[in-house]
């Protein structure tokens, strides 16, 4: 165990160099600069911020000054931003957007395993059907349509909740609500399947000879085992919670990490780029290792190597 | 037939259905049959004649679409046709268990084998933690399981075969049930295994007085371990009798064909039931005759237009089969 979670770090670090490799040189390729939009700034104000960022060095030399400030802690300072520190920048935008990601992935988790597995203890059942609709509308219709539509009509047509910042709890409905939709839908079909699956099984039938009540049955005997498809979810649902958050943000006017991202990106904003990229991949990368722990402690037959 | 009281057992014109999107699918037709406590009755027959299903009908086991549509069954002075799920929650497991036929599959995956003998010992009874625990580890040195402590902690996966099939029945002892079920224990190990897990479970029953209800395709297993023999074929009973008077004397052509595929009687190690030819029934549309006509040798018309009645030989030995009314129509016109 100690072994294989160390194997793992090293191949999460390999993982994250990687992302860090490709990003920086990607995003050199993209036309433009951080301040070319900014007409005012004569090109001799170009040069000098340019050589006061380092960014007037020829690339691989950037590549490698970043490299070893990176090995300090030190993700450099913005370019836009007036001299803000990128960690700085992260630590105070990071808590709102996990806050906002964590309370939707609370909730499609919460929502959707009882949902999944309700519509397969009923299977067939009307409650079986209406799950599945709503599930089917949940992975079909995009997020943006879904922000649009529950902002339109719980924000101004019914005016129940607010539809931007995020300054009490009812400013998390809507948004919440909006990025977890299309997790919890498919969670709950995940769960379902899983559940058919595992309810089908001769040790459940072993279960039942032994007189159990349907409680112990459903929540002993097959939870455990239906549960895994959705643990192994997990790295992607936390990826899908981080990207969609940018869009959450951005309609519901949230002051989260995913602004600051798209923002860093249209400004060229180098360092922010790279900062919240590489953030944003070692959360990823943790969370896979999380799973592959969780996963080990549910099922006694996996083995980790 | 004389005392009624003396059965454990009596299952009377039991039918089971399966409600099925294409239709009613008649598992059972009126199954008969009853045993006295300490019996070891065997059920044989083909693939899809309804053993499986008429242990779960039994044990209120049956899957979604089944439902028991008629018959009684009384055990141990319950009417188990009338009880709520509730009620049978406390038969299971304690008065009648059940041993499967796949131990690789039947035991849960994510919990320790100890977790699942204790489960059913602190369902039933009232020990404590500590005695279920101290209960299961006996239970698995009896059923043959040595350094049984380590045993407790390990997983499924972790064991054989044949060791799990040990456990499975390890877990079917726990509450001392009157009734074991064996459907077709030991048909997924391989030989040796086999013989040891018959042998353990004569052992056990002659230590523990319960009675079995052993389903098998294996004509070798039955003259073995049993007492009684039933012989099911599309969800009937056909014909029932003790070991000689089946092997010996058998009353019905299903019957006859059956012992026809073992080349010697008397060499009765573990001979499979080979397939006789021709189709099984189609349980959707059951003929109104005799179930085995269209593959019988001897099928005369009658047999395809009216059921055969059941024929008493002894005691203990009656089947259906229309041939068995000619013997007496013979016999009596010739006394005559
Ligand atoms: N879930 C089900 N749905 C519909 N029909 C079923 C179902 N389960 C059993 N049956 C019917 O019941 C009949 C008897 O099945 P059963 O499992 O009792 O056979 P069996 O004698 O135990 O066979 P095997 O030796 O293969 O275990 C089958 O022919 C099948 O038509
Ligand atoms: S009743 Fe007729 S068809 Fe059925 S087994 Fe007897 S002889 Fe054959
Ligand atoms: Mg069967």
């Amino acid at each position: 165990m100690g072994k294989y979670i160390l194997k793992r770090i090293a191949m999460g670090l390999t993982t994250i160099f990687i992302v860090i490799t490709l990003t920086f040189f990607l995003m050199n390729l993209i036309p433009g600069g951080p301040f070319m939009a900014e007409k005012a700034i004569s090109a001799q104000a170009q040069a000098a911020m340019n050589e006061k960022y380092g960014l007037d060095k020829p690339l691989p030399v950037q590549y490698k000054n970043y490299l070893v400030n990176l090995t300090k802690g030190d993700l450099g300072v913005s370019v836009k931003q007036r001299g803000r520190d990128i960690n700085g920048i992260i630590t105070s935008k990071f808590p709102v957007s996990a806050r906002l990601g964590g309370a939707s992935i609370l909730m499609a988790l919460i929502v959707g395993i009882p949902l999944g597995s309700i519509a397969a203890i009923n299977r067939g059942k009307l409650a079986d059907n209406i799950i599945i609709v709503i599930a089917t509308f949940g992975i079909a219709v995009p997020s943006f349509v879904l922000c649009t539509l529950l902002m339109y009509i719980f924000g101004v047509k019914l005016n129940l909740f607010p539809t931007y910042g995020l300054g009490s709890l009812k400013h998390y409905v809507l948004p919440v609500f909006a990025l977890a939709f299309y997790p919890t839908a498919y969670i709950a079909r995940l769960m379902r399947s899983s559940m058919l699956d595992v309810l089908g099984q001769d040790y459940i039938r072993t279960a039942k000879a032994k007189g159990l009540s349907t409680f112990v049955l459903l929540f002993k005997h097959a939870l455990r085992n239906a549960i895994l498809p959705v643990v192994t979810y997990l790295g992607p649902l936390l990826a899908y919670t981080l990207t969609g958050s940018f869009v959450v943000e951005k309609i519901f006017t949230i002051p989260g990490l995913g602004s600051e991202f798209i923002g860093s990106i249209s400004g060229r904003d180098y360092p922010l780029i790279m900062g919240t990229t590489i953030f944003l991949a070692t959360l990823i990368v943790t969370m896979n290792v999380l799973v592959d722990i969780a996963y080990k402690l549910i099922d006694p037959r996996i083995k980790l190597q | 037939m004389s005392d009624q009281e003396n059965y454990m057992l009596k299952i009377n014109n039991l039918r089971t259905s399966f409600f099925t999107p294409v239709g009613e699918v008649k598992a059972l037709n009126n199954v008969t049959f009853a045993m006295k406590e300490g019996d070891v009755l065997g059920i044989v027959g083909e693939s899809g004649s309804g053993k499986s299903v008429t242990s779960y009908s039994l044990l209120g086991l049956l899957a979604y679409p089944g439902k028991i549509v008629g018959g009684t069954i009384r055990f141990n002075g319950h009417e188990i046709e009338k009880k709520t799920e509730a009620e049978m929650r406390k038969i299971r497991g304690d008065e009648v268990s059940i041993i499967f036929q796949d131990p690789m599959t039947s035991l849960n995956p994510v919990y320790t084998v100890g977790n699942q003998i204790v489960e059913v010992i602190r369902l039933h009874t009232d020990k404590d933690a500590a005695a279920a625990q101290a209960r299961a580890k006996e239970l698995l040195e009896l059923v043959g399981i040595n350094e049984a402590e380590k045993r407790l902690k390990q997983y499924p996966h972790e064991l054989s075969g044949g060791m799990r099939q040990r456990v499975m029945i390890a877990i079917a002892l726990a509450c001392e049930p009157k009734l074991l079920i064996a459907d077709e224990p030991t048909t997924a190990l391989d030989v040796t295994i086999q013989a040891q897990i018959l042998e353990l479970m004569i052992e056990l029953k002659n230590k523990l007085g319960m009675s079995i209800i052993m389903i098998t395709h294996d004509l070798g297993i039955v003259s073995n371990m049993c007492e009684k023999i039933a012989v099911m074929y599309a969800g009937k009973i056909l014909e029932y009798g003790t070991v000689d008077e089946i092997f010996y004397t058998p009353r019905h052509e299903y019957t006859k064909g059956l012992l026809r595929s073992i080349p010697n009687l008397m060499d009765r190690e573990h001979k499979k039931l080979v397939p006789i030819e021709g189709t099984p029934v189609d349980m959707l549309k059951p003929p109104k005759g005799c179930p085995f006509a269209p593959r019988c040798e001897s099928c005369m018309r009658i047999c395809l237009e009216h059921m055969p009645e059941v024929v008493h030989f002894s005691d203990t030995h009656y089947s259906a089969c229309w041939l068995n009314q000619k013997d007496e129509w013979t016999k009596e016109s010739v006394e005559a």
